[in-house]
């Protein structure tokens, strides 16, 4: 016979590491909080259902967004309201994987309404967990769509009402008269009794994701005694006697016993069949790929900065271009903000053999920097022994670190004498051709017709290629 | 009252103190503790028997690792599986009120809280 003990679920990890701070112990939530109580009760579900390893969580805008500090599990945190199209989107691509959507009021009730509709429209066999508590609770307890009429909040101080914001949007009646969402049903976390049918709502929402039965939506009326200025004592008896009144408790729709399974494997297109669909195949090199230099230093995480204008981003792009048709894998991000009316507008580039996984370069290996600014600000990023290409036409300084390549290269300068201060950025890239041996110019030379398909661009472009690379031939000498 | 042979351990560290489970518990055994932990909050605590090992305030407690029920705690004190010697052993019961038991093969301190890193012969 086993040993019956009600413990801290396998579905968490033993201790909080990803916590900032010291305490790792706790969760983030304030005493009373529902959100542990219904963590709690997912953790328990997906352990006992065995489906702990597969379970992909999409974390939403709110106090929980921080609940990958505590599940064992894989997770995406999603933009504002937007947690149900992610988890459309990681359904899709990994069908075999349990996807929960877990948001609060003002996440999918508010800002993420639309989402939300189109998600139980359509039907996606993901299971969704809303939390709701009537407020704001992270931001402060502002009011939410789901506030009750006459309920004092920081943005109601003289409780909500009709005339002003209208009536509570009750979701789980709303979703329920869709077609296509298979189970439907409003719980509260109040008491042991309330909290036991919670339970059975979560695992059945779980099990019918398993079952590959549809979409599956939880309603969770949850505590907030910090937004609502209660002891959690009294929170929960506010729960029992009022916010349950608004929004009442009960199975909305349960169709789940009568719908046969969804097939899945037909959600989404295979990844063969992507570069066909976005006309990749079309525009391939003709060059054979074995005669391409395979570099040992290939790896490189660059970062590239300067004012708008002078290309930077650009630059990024046809990076990874290259990469791209040289079979690497590749990412890039730009870095938008009000840098782009001067000083660094930058963006991030990342050529890999292995997979990417985040797109982000913190530690670059190749810093390009086209001002001022943008040395002084990357400089100290840069890991030993990378290499700082600055344009010494335009910065005044130079770079402090002894432990770096320091490359030079009077890029406007040139591009000057070339004829357009634009092609700037197409002299870097020779350079960079030149004296380090992870871009093949051979490929470059073919890339960039490709790129500027107007041909008097072209035949500058190409001018200032070849002097970028003769001069980064001398520099690596 | 119903038959006490369950065992609630609560860590003193992970509580908060919000008092869920000492109004949930059926049977009225758990109090807040009159000092503090190092986050500042009064934990709960055991009154230290009585314990039916209902399970009801290990659900009503919001804190993923704060509570631990032994339902049946005297099976539970004999299926324990040393930490130290890999060996079945029997855990001693030393403070019922904080959950803590003495490990009678090594000897060594047992925070019975910490049920994730508790192992227990099948």
């Amino acid at each position: 016979m086993s040993v019956k003990i009600l413990g801290k679920s396998k579905g968490f990890y033993d201790t909080f590491e990803r916590r900032p701070g010291i305490n790792k112990e706790q969760t983030h939530y304030c005493p009373g909080c529902g959100h542990g109580i219904l963590h709690k009760l997912i953790a328990e579900a997906v352990v006992d259902f065995g489906v702990a390893e597969n379970l992909i969580f999409i974390s939403p805008v709110g106090c929980s967004v921080f609940s990958f500090y505590y599940f064992n599990a894989g997770n995406f945190q999603a933009a504002h309201g937007r947690a149900p199209a992610v988890a459309t989107g990681v359904k899709r691509a990994k069908p075999e994987s349990i996807v929960i959507s877990y948001q609060g009021d003002g996440d999918l009730a508010a800002i993420g309404g639309n989402e939300i509709l189109h998600a139980a429209n359509r039907g996606e066999a993901i299971t969704v967990f809303f939390v709701n508590n009537a407020i704001y609770g992270m931001t402060g307890g502002q009011m939410a769509p789901t506030t009750l009429i006459g309920q004092k909040t920081t943005t109601t101080p003289y409780g909500r009402t009709l005339q002003n914001e209208g009536y509570p949007i009750r979701m789980a009646e709303i979703i329920s008269s869709l077609e296509s969402p298979v189970y439907v049903e409003r719980v509260m976390l109040a008491d042991t009794r309330s909290i036991n049918a919670a339970r059975k709502a979560v695992r059945k929402g779980i099990k019918n994701q398993i079952e590959n039965k549809g979409f599956s939506f939880v309603e969770v009326l949850s505590t907030c005694p910090t937004g609502w200025k209660m002891t959690p004592p009294q929170s929960q008896e506010w729960i029992k006697s009022t916010l349950s009144e608004t929004f009442p408790l009960g199975v909305y729709k349960d169709i789940s016993d009568q719908v046969e399974p969804l097939d899945l494997s037909q959600n989404f297109a295979p990844s063969e069949r992507i570069p066909k669909l976005i006309g990749l195949e079309q525009d391939k090199l003709d060059y054979d790929i074995a005669t391409m230099k395979i570099a040992k230093e290939i790896d490189q995480e660059i970062r590239i900065s300067g004012f708008g204008g002078q290309g930077v981003l650009t630059l990024g792009v046809w990076l990874s271009e290259i990469g791209m048709r040289e079979d690497l894998n590749v990412s890039w991000i730009p870095s938008y903000g009000p840098e782009m009316r001067g000083g660094t507008a930058n963006c991030h580039v990342k050529l890999s053999r292995t997979s990417i996984g985040s797109p982000l370069v913190t530690h670059p290996s190749i810093l390009i920097a086209m001002n001022r600014p943008s040395l002084e600000k990357f400089e100290e990023d840069v890991i030993e022994g990378g290499a700082i290409i600055w344009d010494n036409s335009l910065i005044d300084i130079e770079p402090t670190r002894k432990d770096i390549k320091n490359i030079p290269v009077p890029a406007t300068e040139i591009a000057n004498e070339l004829g357009n201060t634009r092609i700037s950025n197409v002299v870097i890239l020779g350079v960079l051709a030149g004296f380090s041996d992870f871009l093949d110019p051979l490929v470059v030379q073919r890339v960039l017709p490709l790129i500027f398909k107007k041909k008097h661009l072209l035949e500058i472009n190409l001018k200032a290629f070849q002097k970028g690379l003769e001069l980064g031939r001398e520099l690596l000498a | 009252m119903a038959k006490a042979r369950g065992l609630v351990a609560v860590n003193f560290e992970e509580c908060k103190g919000c008092k869920l489970c000492v109004d949930a518990c059926p049977v009225d055994v758990l109090h807040l503790a009159k000092s503090f932990n190092t986050h500042g909050y009064s934990p709960a605590e055991y009154d230290g028997e009585g314990c039916t090992g209902c399970g009801i305030c290990y659900y009503a407690c919001p804190e993923p690792g704060a509570i631990t029920v032994f339902k049946r705690w005297e099976e539970a004190q004999e299926a324990y599986i040393c930490h130290n010697n890999n060996v079945q052993s029997r855990l001693s019961l030393q403070d019922s009120v904080r959950g803590l038991a003495l490990c009678d093969s090594c000897g060594q301190e047992v925070i019975l809280s910490d049920f994730l890193n508790l192992r227990f012969a099948e």
